[in-house]
């Protein structure tokens, strides 16, 4: 089974992320970036199905030289080979031309029999380019999987919903989008770290893919931020002092809150 | 204000860092953060570590026996071990005594000294953490000097029958494998010293826990009792003859701490530059005193003048030219460096600095055992002494 995994570089959630002062996009060259944590479960579900079978992994991005190190990450978990599509037309696109991107990409790989994506970015959270992706690759689309399991030329998924838990079938080949509930990502091994240095990265421009430069960008984004705030810093919590009454006060606190 | 700069980014470290080198790092500071931080303290407190289950979890990053060649080892540069022991003992002194005793005395042992039967049978399942290996030189009563060792291996046929006590053995008690190091000919002396392949279900084998311990508190710490431990003769180790065989084990070991107990003095540090800039008193930051920057200028400049050694170390052993004497330079001077800087953040973290809410007491405990195993301090003055003058002062 050959499985293509896309995944995506993102500024690490635990620095001080921003926009750019100039056009209102995610800086991601001032602070520090990784492979999408909610993608790591994307490339682990892949290693599992290969790894209990056959075929390879591939894994695919779109994003600046940065990007780069998710591949990496990717492929010192165990991926085989990485495709790292960049082109500075590219930079300000929107969700729409990414999952054009993406989907001319993965034509170009080849067909895989699974096309398998995180749940959501842990930047933009729109958790719509899985569904756009299936649509343009005409792939069925099997969302927010939190079980997934291959019988023969089917997958199988659960989908854990506030109300009942679906499961949901769908033949192959198909695209999936999986849940941080799905697996325990693995950590890149030493073996693996070595390894991943003499692995193939392919990079392809837009020119490479046939797409032209008009469709993607902070041009033809169908949407673009306008301005940003940051979040003001945050105010002091009121002090109570407990004359005695400590208690009270608390109570009436919760209850003005609404907590209680 | 300046935006604050850790001591090692102060000195430029990474820059002396393979792009691999720096993989791997943060590959070992992921498990120590998701493995290893979250539950040190009542390890530490309770003076029980879950050293099989660990082992297994460090076995899969790669982490037991990881700069040695094959058998399901990754095969590492030295450089790159010395940098994981670096990150595992800036989680504990006691996971990184796990991992040397493992990877470089008792796997060193077997990869460099066994017979491929040896080697077959125990490399592969040590490298995953699925066997654990103890290393038994010293004895109750000969610590820097093994040469007098009482441990003797006598021939009964074609067999090896081991009598004698191996004490301070880290893993002992939860090993699946000890490698014994046993006087077979005392007409010979040291050169009659030989060392075997024990599997701990051997009849007349026991490794009784040592309790009551102040220090490695996160550590497997036992005594080796060989009470007429037959062995067939394919136990022995073939090619390591006389105590050449297990000192340089050792060096092997001390070259990790070399690297590891920084890893220590660096998470004091790091905990006592956090807590000088929360801690207020007289209404502002100790941070802010001239007193307290002194010392973390004084304790910065010893870890990064340990780091820049350590490296200088580690990219000898890797190109084959580090002398033991120059691993006794590192080792000298990084634990007791080390040390001092744990005892000097103690005292700016006053009181909470004994606490066992921050790592530093456990760090400054820790490194007191580190001081004197693997070749005490004094030991490696003798050693430095002996390669400056010619003159060996090791004996009266």
């Amino acid at each position: 089974m050959n499985i293509v995994v896309c995944v995506k570089y993102v500024p690490d959630a635990q620095s001080d992320r921003t926009f750019n002062e100039s056009d209102n996009t995610t800086d991601r060259v001032g602070v520090d970036g990784l492979l999408s944590e909610l993608d790591e479960y994307a490339v682990e579900e892949a290693l599992k199905l290969v790894e209990a079978g056959e075929g390879e992994v591939t894994v695919v991005t779109v994003g600046p030289d940065q990007a780069a190190d998710a591949l990496k990450k990717a492929l010192q978990m165990g991926a085989d080979k990485a495709v790292h599509v960049k082109d500075d037309a590219i930079h300000g696109s929107d969700a729409v031309a990414t999952s054009l991107v993406l989907a001319e990409a993965i034509k170009k790989i080849g067909s895989p029999d699974l096309v398998i994506t995180g749940m959501a970015s842990t930047d933009g959270t729109m958790s719509v380019v899985p569904a756009m992706l299936a649509e343009r690759l005409g792939l069925p689309q099997v969302t927010f999987a939190s079980e997934l399991s291959i019988d023969g030329s089917t997958v199988t998924i659960r989908r854990d919903g506030d109300a009942a838990s679906e499961t949901i079938v769908a033949t192959l080949p198909a695209l999936v989008s999986v849940t941080d509930q799905i697996n325990e990502p693995r950590f890149p091994s030493f073996k693996g770290i070595m390894a991943a240095k003499k692995k193939p990265v392919e990079e392809w421009a837009l020119a490479d893919l046939g797409v032209d430069a008009s469709q993607v960008g902070l041009e033809a984004a169908w949407s673009k931020v306008e301005s940003f705030t940051k979040r003001p810093p945050r105010e002091q919590g009121q002090i109570v002092t407990d004359d005695g009454d400590g208690g009270t006060k608390l109570a009436e606190f919760l209850y003005a809150q609404k907590f209680v | 204000m300046s935006p604050a700069q850790s001591p090692f980014e102060l000195f430029g470290i990474d820059a002396l860092l393979t792009e691999e080198e720096r993989d791997i790092r943060s590959a070992v500071k992921t498990v120590v953060d998701s493995q290893i931080r979250p539950h040190i303290a009542q390890w530490y407190e309770s003076g029980e570590l879950p050293a099989r289950e660990l082992a297994k979890e460090l076995g899969k990053v790669g982490l037991l026996g990881m700069h040695l060649e094959g058998y399901g080892c990754a095969g590492t540069s030295s450089t790159a071990y010395g940098i994981a022991c670096l990150e595992l003992e800036a989680g504990d002194s006691g996971v990184r005594s796990l991992v040397s005793v493992q990877g470089s005395l008792a796997m060193f042992a077997i990869h460099h000294f066994g017979s491929d039967e040896q080697k077959d049978a125990w490399l592969p399942r040590m490298a995953t953490g699925e066997a654990i290996g103890c290393f038994g030189l010293t004895e109750p009563d000969f610590g820097s000097n093994p040469a007098g060792m009482r441990t003797r291996a006598r021939r009964d046929g074609d067999d090896w029958v081991l009598d004698g006590t191996k004490m301070w053995i880290t893993n002992g008690s939860i090993a699946d494998v000890a490698v014994v190091w046993a006087n077979t000919d005392e007409e010979e002396g040291s050169r009659g010293i030989r060392g075997f392949v024990v599997p701990t279900s051997t009849p007349g084998f026991s490794a009784p826990k040592i309790t009551g311990k102040m220090s490695l508190r996160a550590s497997v710490t036992s005594e080796l009792v060989l009470d007429g431990v037959r062995l067939p003769a394919s136990a022995m180790l073939p090619t390591a003859r006389g105590l050449g065989g297990p000192l340089s084990c050792l060096t092997e070991a001390r070259f990790g701490i070399i690297f590891g107990a920084l890893g220590a003095a660096r998470d004091c540090l790091e905990t006592a530059i956090s807590y000088a800039g929360a801690r207020q008193v007289f209404d502002r930051p100790i941070a802010g005193f001239q007193l307290t920057q002194a010392k973390l200028a004084d304790m910065s400049l010893e870890l990064g003048k340990g780091m820049l050694l350590a490296l200088h170390l580690g990219r000898a052993k890797d190109e084959g030219r580090l002398q033991p004497e120059q691993v006794s330079l590192g080792k000298l001077n990084n634990v007791r460096e080390s040390i001092a800087i744990a005892r000097e953040c103690r005292t700016i973290l006053g009181a909470n600095g004994i606490s066992g809410e921050y790592p530093v007491m456990r760090h400054a405990a820790n490194l007191e055992s580190v001081l004197t195993y693997e070749g005490t301090s004094e030991v490696h003055q003798l050693v430095i002494g002996q390669a400056l003058t010619g003159v060996s002062a090791f004996r009266g």
